[in-house]
């Protein structure tokens, strides 16, 4: 059994050998990622029912196709992103060639979490093939089925010099921290984020920070109120609520309530049946600990349940469940829920509930329901947030050409498609000069007189080249 | 009021919030008014942050160098400001066709601005400019060594832009780690590893991200086959620029022995061009920041008789511009970043030797490669990394502001200059807006019990990423499927470069 060190040697010598840099080297890794989900979606569609009960319709959308899109999407435009780039001159480079080359950073750690054990494990990894790193991969020890699926897998498919599998828990993880690596992308909690972040100070590790926090969803009284309710079903309870882009609460006025309440009492019925806990198509809670989590927050809560609110602690199962009259202090309203439990809070019109979204931590996704593209408007410019989506939710972080990352406590650093591609990289700045021009040259080196300095800040400054 | 509440630090970063909270900075037309006004200072006050230059580090006409960039800068952003404010649209999917799907650049909120003393001017305002032009507030910090520039700019800035939004918080060491205990959405920090490290660690109590301009030893590389001549007068101006005090000068020069002596006579010509017979009494030679770097410097030359130079005067915190040949790789002087007017040569036997050397040690923020052969060059730049790359030339790189402006490794993460600094001091917001028509489309996510997939009675056969699918044909970078669902025929559009499902 290799020692973290010793595995991050091997991987730095390949790195160093260079073999992950060329095109065909990336292109191959990637096609057999994409031929490891191929070959094994029985396997990890079991794997994955087996941790979270996800149901096959969930899994396949939300673990398997968004990676293949993702290492299609990639495929397709990995020359493109490889690219220098060559940039405008000045005058005094004009006859130089001035360009951004992308380069591998090196050995990088992805570091996975339960929710999605596929999606947000194998998405990062993509983007650091692409870039041509050689990888740490840690998937997460709670979803046990899916990590022992990667662990057996990624050898089997892709080069075992340049990309390693470590397995384990918080203690493992602490001491792979330890090491030194050129990157570090973590997706789960503010509280190990910040221990990520202080493990990689001293190393002057850079980071990519993809955490959560409580998605805000505003339903604003001119809409389509069963379209509304559709949507915001779906996204709250898909996985069972347990996506870090899902929205936590909903704020709407009570006239919206008294009209949504009912709707989404419709919509459930639709979904889920009159029996949800024998409905195939939701997931269960991840584990013991976060179902107690959960019904903890529901116990404590001191607002009234209007629909489900059913529990079965043996198979970790939570109904769908809405809530009304939250106070703002409510236990619901402390923490991320993670959960089928989805608080209806009253405001009195959008400019409350833009004070309410602006006076607490800038989340990873903001929602608006509303036909009026005004309010929209104005809740879009007056809010922060990782990313934003009006009259839907989740669906913003399937389109490659969108960058998905939070801001403030919501994480920084961000992926996806392109952006995956270069944050994985280094933007190293290229400058090739000649021998000639050495008088051009001559105007910047002592003795220095205010004629030479004249003529110096006319070479250097962007309008000089348009002379020419 | 507690002692608490006194501290200026604290008040800084309170006072900045509110005044970014208030939305004063967001408007373009303010940041350009700003913008604005901080090169109408720079403009105005040439003389005196010549003057300040002068007694901080004796630079005559560099610190007009020093603001020439800043003036690119600005200009920049004032000329491309709405455009790198707009919404940036990004491609849609099949599924996003008649939706808005865009990128949006935000202001962060409040910035923290650290400074540093070698360029105090360029170094502290050039992050500015971005997080002016980006919408935000900014605390800036600047160095407490380069003392004439900082009480300078204590005194301006505040003359010609919004106090509130951008105060200027002196101090050393304490009032700098108040400053980190506060809580900002972004920390700009140039200076040294040792430092950046600390600023990391404080940054990591709120999750707040950092941009950390660093140093290190920057390797020149001087192939036998360059233009000597010119690569000496080159090298050397990059070194002596400031004294050595310049976060990208060559630390130290790469060289086949054969080349070791040309190079030194080429260096000595240059220097008596540059400076003269006594650089001493040069007016463009400048002077060592403080008395600790001085006494820093002096003892890394111990020991060793240099080809050139070697005098010092303690009193002016003068060293003359040394040459020291056949360095030991293990030495002391080739361990830490040397920062002052000294040269060391090390040997190496070819390119590979070269690049071997090179890759032992720490990324570099800067790497210089004197070169004519291409295939050389090539071979440089494929293995090797660095923050930037200069092929017969030195620091040149630092005034292309199309370029980013950045270190890799322990010299740095993050960059800037022009556009990069904007976009290094922005939040890229994803927006996508979407109206509610489309529903039935939509349905097909959504789990109607009688359209589940897992409950299909039809086996599945094995197609193309594992779609239960009946047929299948290829249609350029589309793929159909043709489901049965139920006894219900469907047709299932995947397309990859445009993900999304579709049900028709």
């Amino acid at each position: 059994m290799e020692t973290h060190s010793a595995v991050l040697q091997k991987l730095r010598n390949t790195f160093r050998s260079g073999v992950t840099v060329p095109e065909k080297f990336r292109r191959s890794q990637l096609t057999q990622l994409l031929t490891l989900i191929q070959e094994n979606e029985e396997k990890i569609l079991g794997a994955l029912h087996k941790d979270l009960s996800k149901p096959k319709f969930e899994a396949i959308l939300s673990e398997l196709e968004i990676v293949l899109n993702e290492l299609h999407f990639a495929l397709s435009n990995l020359r493109n992103w490889m690219q220098d780039e060559h940039v405008s001159k000045i005058l005094a480079t004009k006859v130089d060639e001035c360009f951004v080359r992308r380069e591998p950073l090196g050995v990088v750690l992805i570091i996975g979490p339960w929710n999605y054990p596929m999606h947000l494990l194998l998405l990062p990894l993509v983007g650091a093939i692409a870039a041509g790193n050689c990888v740490v991969i840690k998937p997460s020890e709670v979803t046990s089925a899916m990590e022992a699926v990667i662990a057996e897998l990624i050898p089997k498919y892709l080069s075992p010099d340049c990309f390693t599998v470590v397995c384990g828990g918080a203690e493992e993880t602490k001491a792979l921290l330890k090491n030194k690596f050129d990157h570090i992308f973590y997706t789960g909690s503010q509280s190990v984020a910040r221990s990520i972040l202080q493990a990689a100070a001293p190393l002057l590790t850079p980071v990519t920070l993809e955490l959560g926090g409580k998605c805000p969803c505003f339903i604003h009284e001119r809409v389509d109120i069963i379209a509304a309710a559709h949507r915001l079903a779906w996204t709250k309870y898909f996985n069972l609520g347990q996506s870090c882009v899902a929205p936590d609460y909903v704020l709407c006025t009570k006239e919206t309530r008294d009209l949504l309440v009912p709707a989404l009492k419709q919509v459930l019925l639709e979904f889920y049946g009159e029996k949800p806990q024998e409905c195939p198509d939701l997931a269960r809670i991840v584990s013991p600990k976060h179902w107690t989590r959960i019904m903890g927050l529901l116990g404590k809560s001191k607002g009234k349940v209007v629909l489900g609110g059913e529990s079965d602690e043996d198979s970790k199962y939570i109904a769908p469940t809405v809530l009304v009259d939250v106070p703002e202090d409510d236990s619901l309203m402390q923490e991320e829920i993670f959960g089928p439990l989805l608080p209806l809070l009253t405001v009195s019109s959008v400019d409350e509930a833009i004070d309410f979204m602006n006076n607490r931590e800038k989340p990873l996704a903001l929602y608006v329901f509303s036909d009026d593209s005004s309010v929209v408007n104005t809740v879009l410019k007056k809010t922060s947030s990782g990313g934003f989506c009006s009259n839907d939710g989740i669906i913003h972080m399937a389109l490659p050409g969108l960058p998905f990352g939070g801001v403030g406590a919501s994480g920084f650093g961000n992926y996806h498609g392109r952006w995956g591609f270069e944050t994985f990289s280094h933007k190293r700045a290229v400058l090739l000069r000649g021998w000639a021009l050495e008088r051009l040259n001559g105007l910047r080196y002592p003795p220095y007189t205010d004629n030479k300095l004249s003529w110096l800040r006319w070479t250097t400054s962007p309008k000089s080249c348009s002379i020419l | 009021v507690t002692r608490e509440e006194l501290i200026i630090e604290r008040q800084a970063n309170i006072r900045a919030r509110q005044a970014f909270l208030s939305g004063r900075a967001r408007p373009l037309e303010f940041r350009l008014q700003q913008l604005h006004a901080l090169m109408k200072m720079i403009k105005e006050r040439e003389s005196d942050i010549a003057t300040a230059l002068k007694q901080d580090l004796n630079r005559y006409d560099t610190p007009l160098l020093e603001l020439t960039g800043l003036e690119n800068d600005i200009k920049m952003a004032i000329n491309k400001l709405a455009v790198w404010a707009a919404p940036r649209p990004v491609e849609r999917s099949v599924l996003t066709l008649r939706d808005q799907v865009y990128v949006q650049p935000q202001p962060l909120g409040v910035v923290l601005i650290i400074g540093a003393w070698n360029y105090p001017w360029a170094l502290t305002l050039g992050p500015l400019i971005g997080a002016i032009a980006a919408g935000n507030a900014a605390v800036v910090k600047p160095s407490e060594l380069s003392e004439c520039s900082s009480l300078l700019l204590r005194a301006l800035l505040p003359r010609y832009l919004d106090k509130d939004l951008y105060p200027v918080v002196p101090g050393g060491v304490s009032e700098t780690q108040e400053l980190l205990r506060q809580r900002w959405e972004h920390i700009f920090y140039t200076g040294s590893s040792s430092v950046g490290r600390l600023v990391m660690e404080a940054a990591a109590a709120h999750l707040t991200p950092v941009t950390l301009e660093l140093g290190g030893k920057s390797p020149c590389y001087v192939h036998p086959d360059c233009n000597i001549r010119v690569a000496a007068r080159r090298i050397t101006w990059g070194k002596f620029v400031n004294c050595g005090q310049t976060c990208i000068a060559p630390d130290y020069v790469l060289c086949d022995p054969s080349v070791q002596n040309q190079l030194i006579e080429c260096i000595r010509l240059t220097l008596l061009e540059f400076y003269g017979a006594d650089p001493k009494s040069s007016p463009d030679y400048g002077r060592i920041i403080n008395q600790r770097h001085f006494n820093r410097i002096m003892s890394l030359m111990e020991g060793y008789t240099p080809v050139i130079g070697g005098q010092s005067d303690a009193s002016q915190r003068y060293i003359a511009p040394t040459v020291l040949r056949d360095v030991p790789p293990q030495s002391r002087l080739m361990q830490e970043e040397i920062f002052g007017p000294v040269l060391p040569l090390v040997a190496v036997s070819d390119i590979d030797d070269a690049i071997r050397f090179i890759n032992e040690r720490e990324k570099p923020l800067a790497l210089y490669v004197f070169c004519t052969d291409q295939k050389g060059i090539d071979k440089m730049l494929e293995e090797t990394s660095s923050g930037g790359i200069l092929i017969n030339d030195v620091l040149m790189h630092y005034t292309l502001n199309s370029l980013p402006f950045g270190g890799v490794g322990q010299s740095g993460m993050g960059r800037y200059h022009g556009k990069h600094s904007f976009d290094q001091l922005s939040h890229h917001r994803s927006c996508l807006v979407r109206s509610l028509t489309m529903e039935s489309v939509h349905l097909s996510r959504h789990v109607a019990p009688h359209f589940h997939l897992g409950r299909q009675r039809h086996r599945r056969r094995p197609g193309a990423h594992g779609h239960p699918s009946g047929h299948s044909a290829h249609c350029s970078r589309t793929q159909l499927h043709l489901l049965v669902l139920e006894g219900n025929l469907q047709l299932l559009l995947v397309t990859w470069d445009r993900p999304g499902l579709v049900l028709v």
